[in-house]
């Protein structure tokens, strides 16, 4: 029977469930979790045997960068990334290529050999919505969706200039339905709109051309605006003056400005059943906290900056972080942050592409490589680490690379295993620059990661951020029937052996989606159907009317008939709609 | 050192990719194992022995391995290609790519090479007797970064942007070549002895460039510096009267590339 399965005597780690590492049995019906299989369904259903081995929630990805016209940018400017990384077609599988920005076959196959199940793609360009969905529809085996990037909207800094909030809430919600997004996402507030002048904003209190909005106001427009919707999530932020020396303060002050915004998360769903309180409790959800954490003046007396971060959040709890890691080697910087990669372009000298997103917002993409030789690399890997190690609270973290921009996300192994191993990090520690140790407080981090924890900062915490608990991040009743099993044994687990942990977690044992096994050992071995989130966010009709007539007005400006705007629900895999903010 | 033998058994339509064609890869085999390895062609794979009649057996290691290919191979690509010791002949001409990425060993091409010949290359000597195409000891498309160590001679004639972005080893042409010659060359050494089309050394930033003959369009980003006569540069001497120049400062101003040209044939510099 299809996606029914027993998974049996396996150690179970599902923080949401606060079951730390008991020995159980898991079985899932018809891709569902439930408590237990009848002697007839066991008789005809898979049986794995997860004796001494590590069970776990499938992976969730909050933060990738997988689908959509910026990923493909990055695919086309670099054959260099394809011709030695290259994947032979199977009776099964398609044929892919490329090892920063992989073709979207690949990149569904290695992550379900890592075993993840779940990812999501950080930022759609409104007008990039059609593209992101059709090369999410594509990727094979992961449940997605993405958030959709406002922070530097035409229509939006308007209505916030203005203080008309009834018509930016109409309008992110309406914006949602049309491009069949999941959260808001915002990059660089006010201040990509300036790059199309050549410019930047610097401060939290500068106002940009033309809108005269600041960075604060739309913070706390959006913010606000997120939480009177109930969305699922709270805003993605990528703060202002990424990747320069002395970032971590505006950064800092970024955190204050959601401080007391209440959150409200409504939305119309069947929760799983867990033992945690599987709401959302944060405000803001900061995006790659190390690129937004140097200290310093310059590139010659820069340091970590993370510490000061780290003792705020500890201190609040409206904050959560994912932290862009970057774990050494071959990269593709892509962002919406297009004054950031023109800065990395002055610094580099490598080939690099901008796009203005007509009213909406922009890009850039370069590729990078981070050396263990360099200085300033050897801090960032160092900064990655201490993001994840210096919040107490493992529920205010996820580990992410911001694939592929700290490096792609199948080096998360390597960062996995730096945060369980000491001794892993120590081994690094003599291979890089000594800046890691001598600018960052890494060095006198002793604390290790345990598979608990390591389940909260991959799977129960991306998924509880994000408002996916109702079926994703957890093993409770109704959740997706998606499991991992890693080849570990926790009783025997020694994390002064990294070369074993790295290599368990390069290939899961089982990856296992809505009970069908989908990779053993890193093989794909079935290709069941994947689904595409979005949340569907109701507004009052009157308030929807009178938005839009504003945006038809406006849309003169654009390149495209209005008619032409929306995502149909056909460019979606399986679309999954989520009510929000409707009557209960 | 064991012989293997290899004759082309007919014309081949698609192009072969034969980067199994190694000394490394062919240790240890027996000609019959040898056979079996398969190459691809087009969207298929084959084994060698549907295109050549494979004789002797290989050596214990890459290095105990001489393959020798006895006839063309203008369609077969990749020979060589990574191969880290022991010794190729090839009797006629070689197809695209080989010695690409070769790290030591020898290549010896009687005949013409195809494009890419040396592409990225660490080690080892890519030695052909007749012209190269474009490409050799180049960089990969999108890549800044090509050959780092070894030696290519070219004794014929080579042609567009030879020793593009090569950053270590050495490349002689005792021809011609084309345009962008060490196109963003890191390091390392070009020498040629004929001429040149133009855009000679665009945006060096390291290493040394010698032009023996007429520059057909002299790349304008360039400095120069003084007269030399005659030129010592490792194990090649060079007699006559060189102008030398650095650059490319077009872009960088802190360039450190060195180009000598022959004074003679370029008087109006």
């Amino acid at each position: 029977m299809a996606g029914t399965i027993a998974i049996k005597n396996g150690y179970i780690f599902d923080p949401l469930n606060e079951i730390k590492g008991e020995i159980m049995d898991i079985f899932v019906r018809d891709g569902k979790v439930v408590k237990e299989l009848s002697a007839a369904e066991l008789k005809n259903s898979k049986v794995i045997d997860a004796s001494g081995m590590t069970v776990m929630p499938g992976g969730v990805d909050s933060h990738s960068h997988v689908a959509g016209a910026k990923v493909n940018a990055g695919r086309m400017m670099r054959p260099e990334d394809h011709y030695k990384a290259n994947l032979q077609k199977t009776s099964l599988t398609h044929s892919g290529s490329g090892y920063t920005v992989p073709s979207v076959y690949k990149q569904g196959y290695d992550y379900a050999a890592m075993g993840y199940t779940t990812v999501f793609e950080a930022a759609v360009p409104p007008l990039e919505a059609r593209h992101t969905h059709e090369e999410m529809r594509a990727t094979p085996l992961l449940d997605m969706g993405g958030y959709l990037v406002l922070g530097n909207n035409f229509f939006l800094m308007r209505y916030l200039k203005e203080g008309d909030m009834e018509k930016a809430a109409a309008y992110v919600a309406w914006m949602m339905k049309t491009h069949k997004t999941y959260g808001i996402k915002c990059v660089n507030p006010a201040g990509v709109e300036n790059w199309a002048w050549g410019k930047n904003v610097s401060s939290l209190d500068e106002t940009n051309i033309h809108f005269e909005i600041t960075p604060r106001e739309v913070i706390k427009g959006l913010t606000e605006i997120n939480e009177s919707l109930g969305m699922p999530m709270p805003v993605h932020l990528h703060a202002n003056n990424l990747g320069h020396p002395g970032c971590y303060a505006i950064t800092k002050d970024s955190l204050k400005i959601p401080d007391g915004v209440k959150t409200r998360q409504n939305m119309d769903v069947e929760w799983a059943e867990t033992k945690m309180d599987p709401s959302r409790d944060r405000s803001v959800y900061l995006t790659h906290l190390m690129f937004n954490s140097f200290a310093g003046t310059t590139w010659a007396d820069c340091e970590s900056g993370v510490k000061d971060i780290t003792d705020y959040i500890n201190n609040k709890d409206h904050v959560v972080i994912d932290s862009g890691c970057t774990p050494f080697g071959e990269a593709t910087v892509m962002t919406g942050d297009g004054p950031a990669i023109h800065d990395l372009y002055t610094l580099t000298g490598n080939k690099w592409s901008n796009t203005d997103v007509e009213m909406e917002c922009g890009s850039g993409v370069l590729p990078f490589t981070y050396l263990k030789s360099n200085p300033v690399h050897s801090l960032q890997w160092a900064m990655g680490l201490e993001c994840l190690l210096l919040i107490n609270d493992p529920w205010k973290t996820i580990m992410t690379t911001d694939s592929p921009n700290g490096g792609p996300f199948t080096k998360y192994p390597e960062v996995m295993t730096w945060l369980m191993s000491e001794a892993f990090r120590k081994q690094t520690f003599s291979e890089c620059h000594k800046w890691a140790n001598d600018r960052t407080e890494l060095g006198g981090v002793n604390r290790e990661l345990s598979l608990y924890d390591l389940a909260i900062l991959t799977r129960a915490n991306p998924a509880r951020t994000i408002g996916m608990v109702h079926r994703k991040g957890s093993l409770g009743v109704g959740a997706d029937g998606d499991v991992t099993v890693y080849n570990i044994n926790p009783q025997q687990l020694d994390p002064n052996n990294y070369e074993t942990l790295l290599r368990t977690f390069r290939k899961a044992e089982y990856t296992v989606k809505e009970g069908e096994i989908v990779a053993i050992k890193g093989e794909i071995v079935s290709l069941p159907e994947k689904r595409t989130y979005y949340s569907e966010v109701h507004v009052e009709n009157e308030r929807e009317k009178e938005m839009l007539a504003d945006v038809k007005e406006w849309f003169r400006y654009y390149t495209l008939g209005f008619a032409n705007y929306p995502t149909p629900e056909k460019y979606l895999a399986n679309p999954t709609p989520i009510r929000v903010n409707g009557e209960r | 050192m064991s012989e293997v033998i290899l004759i082309p058994k007919r014309t081949i339509d698609i192009k072969l990719e034969a980067d199994v064609i190694t000394p490394d890869s062919f240790a240890g085999k027996s000609a019959d194992e040898i056979g079996k390895l398969s190459v691809w062609q087009g969207p298929k794979t084959y084994p060698l022995s549907d295109f050549f009649e494979v004789k002797g057996n290989g050596g214990s290691s890459a290095a105990e391995t001489l393959i020798r290919i006895k006839g063309d191979a203008m369609r077969v690509k990749r020979i060589g290609e990574g191969m880290s010791a022991g010794k190729i002949e090839i009797e006629g001409s070689a197809g695209m790519h080989v010695g690409s990425g070769m790290k030591g060993g020898e290549i010896l091409v009687f005949g013409d090479a195809d494009s890419w010949a040396g592409m990225e290359m660490t080690g080892g000597l890519l030695y052909i007797k007749g012209n190269a195409g474009d490409h050799v000891g180049c960089a990969y498309r999108g890549k800044w970064h090509g050959m780092k160590g070894g030696r290519i001679v070219i004794e014929g004639s080579a042609r567009h942007q030879l020793g593009g972005g090569m950053d270590g080893g050495e490349i002689l042409v005792e021809g011609n070549v084309e345009g962008f010659c060490g196109i963003r060359q890191n390091g390392g050494l070009i020498v040629v002895k004929g001429k040149a089309l133009r855009g000679v050394g665009a945006e060096m930033a390291a290493g040394t460039i010698v032009i023996g003959g007429k520059i057909e369009r002299f790349s304008p980003g360039f400095e120069y510096i003084s007269m030399e006569n005659g030129l010592i540069l490792g194990r090649i001497e060079l007699t006559g009267k060189f102008r030398k120049f650095t650059g490319d400062y077009a872009i960088s101003k802190r360039a450190k590339g060195v180009l000598y040209v022959a004074a003679d044939a370029n008087p109006e510099l």
